[in-house]
């Protein structure tokens, strides 16, 4: 009768893993510390020392700064200039050039959506209306057709704000999506248990492009002549539905790990089913699974570059068409690193993120 | 059984009524036909060897099991599959679990305070000056902002009662409440439980602190295989028991 045997499980597990302190090392000890440390470093550190030149060269003093004049890229060094000049196309794409203050401040939007989420004291209800409402706003101020406000097709929306909107709806609509499939595949009743795992399994089963296709050429064929849904909506229909099959094994495991007697205990109380999921389990279930959950969105978030096959304009197909301007010669390496430089300040971002979550729940267990 | 007969005469002061209930998991019969009532205000004590059905009886009584033959009357509304019953049933029973079962990522406050908010609609106000009246009586008033886990054994199970307490039942269920607990903190929540029982709560409370039972019991009953197989105040039940099983269960379990 040990209190260990009885806590509940899910505090007893942690408090055992929890990693005995681990004594740090010196910067030397761990480069140079064993035979098999020593030997990586120097063949890396060789490495490193060899290329370092030739990239220094490349990027740096070959380098072309000045704007405006696309002959001068025409010499081996990186076209820094090129991206100078394109800045704005690769950012916003075919937005009409006198408006592009709107998707400016919707990328703004974004930013303050990222606050909010950074403040605990928004977290929960607040925080699902407040990115409900921003989402909305940037949608309005895409669109435009109001309050003088021209309007703007989403053919000719592009760029960051395409990214960041394709990412955020479809991780934000995915979500419940989620929840719901990963519930009918605990469910007792075999026909919803049935078409839950249909669902998930079909999804992914397919690779992304292929829903993609599914979704921008045969939808529209399967549909009524009349019903023309739009391009960037069926887009994101599809990267909704990819995104809620993934989430939805994600809360799945989050789900596995709530011990039953607290759904019994809430039971025991009266506390209605869908407010015992929504208040009792699913937030336990998602502080279990915060790491494959932020996988999960950094893997989304580098998914929107798919869309650019089937013709939406994201910040990677933006780019790859400033590159095909016949003025310059082909800056693709230049294009491709500033567009990666921007993901991965997003989804490090991300990254960061969940480990500061991470933190802050094992500190609530603890204290 | 005579006695469930004896009550029904009076049926305005029976707060459980059990007549003739089975339950099944697949297969196996886990209870083969109980009857039993309970007064109110009557407490009432269940002992009986492991998987004898003690823990499926009372949680039959709201409904976290289904039975499948017989009758369940609390308060006079029948358990039935009909959910308004059910609904009508969890409001005048409370549980308490042998594992505690408090919400690990809500602060003891909340864990008593959400309940009522969700299931009952209480003003916000209202339930966090209900919380702290509990907390209080079950003596913990101080670790109000403090998470379950960082709490000892006894404390949470004081919680998880305060919890029950807050929805104002008139009928508390306790399935093993220290069975968990180390020996040193069975005393603080059997201590809770005995003020409970002296402001006259019905109480159903499956366990084998015999000492507990003869302090407060109004009848002890004893189950084995899915049967009560004697029924009788303490006095009775310890200095003479009937049944030969109900001896050699107490031989057990007084040594
Ligand atoms: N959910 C369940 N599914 C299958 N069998 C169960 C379930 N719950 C209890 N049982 C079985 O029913 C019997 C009675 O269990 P229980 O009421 O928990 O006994 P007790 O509380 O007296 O130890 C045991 O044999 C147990 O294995
Ligand atoms: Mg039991």
């Amino acid at each position: 009768m040990t209190p260990i045997e009885f806590t509940p499980s899910l505090l007893v597990d942690r408090r055992a893993t929890r990693p005995p302190p681990v004594p740090r090392r010196s910067t030397a000890g761990i480069l140079f510390g064993d035979l098999t440390s020593a030997l990586l470093t120097i063949v890396t550190g060789g490495l490193i020392l060899l290329a370092a030149p030739a990239i220094a060269k490349w990027a740096i003093i070959d380098a072309v700064w000045t704007t405006g004049n696309p002959s001068a890229c025409q010499q081996a060094g990186a076209c820094w200039a090129f991206i100078a000049d394109k800045l704005r196309f690769i950012l916003f794409g075919v937005y009409p050039p006198e408006q592009q203050w709107r998707p400016l401040v919707v990328i703004g939007l974004v930013l303050l959506g990222v606050l909010m989420t950074l403040a605990p004291a928004l977290w929960g209800r607040r925080l699902i209306i407040g990115w409900t409402v921003l989402v909305a706003v940037m949608l309005a101020l895409m669109w435009g057709g109001f309050l003088g406000l021209s309007f703007v097709p989403t053919s000719r929306w592009g760029g960051l704000p395409v990214t960041l909107l394709l990412a955020v709806v479809s991780l934000g609509l995915g979500f419940p999506f989620a929840v719901l499939l990963a519930l009918g595949r605990r469910s007792a009743w075999p026909v919803t248990r049935f078409l839950s795992v249909f669902t998930i399994e079909i999804v992914r089963g397919l690779p992304l492009v292929g829903l993609l296709f599914v979704a921008s050429i045969l939808l529209p064929l399967l549909l009524p002549a009349d019903w023309t849904i739009d391009k960037l909506g069926r887009t994101v229909a599809a990267l909704t539905v990819f995104a809620a099959a993934y989430l939805a094994e994600v809360v799945r495991g989050g789900l596995q790990g709530v011990p039953v007697g607290q759904q019994e205990a809430a039971r025991a109380l009266g506390i209605p089913y869908w407010k015992t999921v929504c208040y009792i389990v699913l937030p336990q279930a998602i502080q279990k699974v915060i790491p494959p959950l932020t996988n999960t969105a950094i893997i989304m978030v580098k998914n929107t570059s798919l869309v650019m096959i089937v013709g939406v304009f994201d910040m990677l197909g933006a780019g790859r068409s400033a590159a095909t301007d016949p003025a310059w010669p082909a800056p693709y390496p230049e294009i491709y690193l500033f567009v990666a430089s921007i993901y991965f300040v997003i989804c490090y971002g991300i990254s960061r993120y969940s480990l500061w979550l991470e933190r802050r729940v094992r500190e609530k267990d603890y204290q | 059984m005579t006695t469930a007969h004896r009550l029904q005469d009076a049926p305005d002061n029976t707060a459980v009524l059990i007549e003739d209930v089975h339950k099944w998991f697949g297969e196996y019969q886990a209870l083969k036909g109980i009857d039993l009532a309970i007064r109110r205000g009557e407490r009432i004590v269940i002992c009986g060897p492991s998987g004898s059905g003690k823990s499926t009886l009372i949680r039959c009584v709201n409904r976290l099991e289904a039975h499948q033959r017989g009758r369940i009357t609390v308060n006079g509304v029948e358990l039935t599959g009909n959910l308004r019953n059910i609904d009508a049933v969890r409001r005048e029973v409370g549980m308490v679990f042998q594992q505690f079962n408090l919400f690990p990522h809500l602060s003891v406050l909340e864990n008593c305070v959400t309940p009522l908010v969700l299931a009952r609609g209480t003003p916000r106000a209202e339930a966090v000056a209900k919380a702290r009246h509990f907390l209080t009586r079950v003596r913990i008033p101080e670790q109000a902002d403090k998470f379950p886990g960082q709490l000892s054994g006894g404390q949470q199970q004081r919680v998880a009662i305060a919890r029950a307490l807050c929805m104002q039942p008139s009928i508390m269920l306790f399935d093993e409440p220290t069975s968990a607990l180390d020996p040193e903190m069975v005393k603080e929540v059997l201590d809770t439980m005995v003020a409970l029982a002296d402001d006259g709560m019905t109480m159903i409370v499956v366990t084998h602190e015999m000492g507990f039972a003869r302090r407060v019991a109004d009848r002890v009953v004893f189950m084995d295989h899915g049967k009560i197989v004697e029924s009788a105040v303490p006095d009775e039940f310890f200095s003479h028991p009937r049944n030969e099983r109900t001896k050699a269960f107490l031989r057990q379990i007084l040594h």
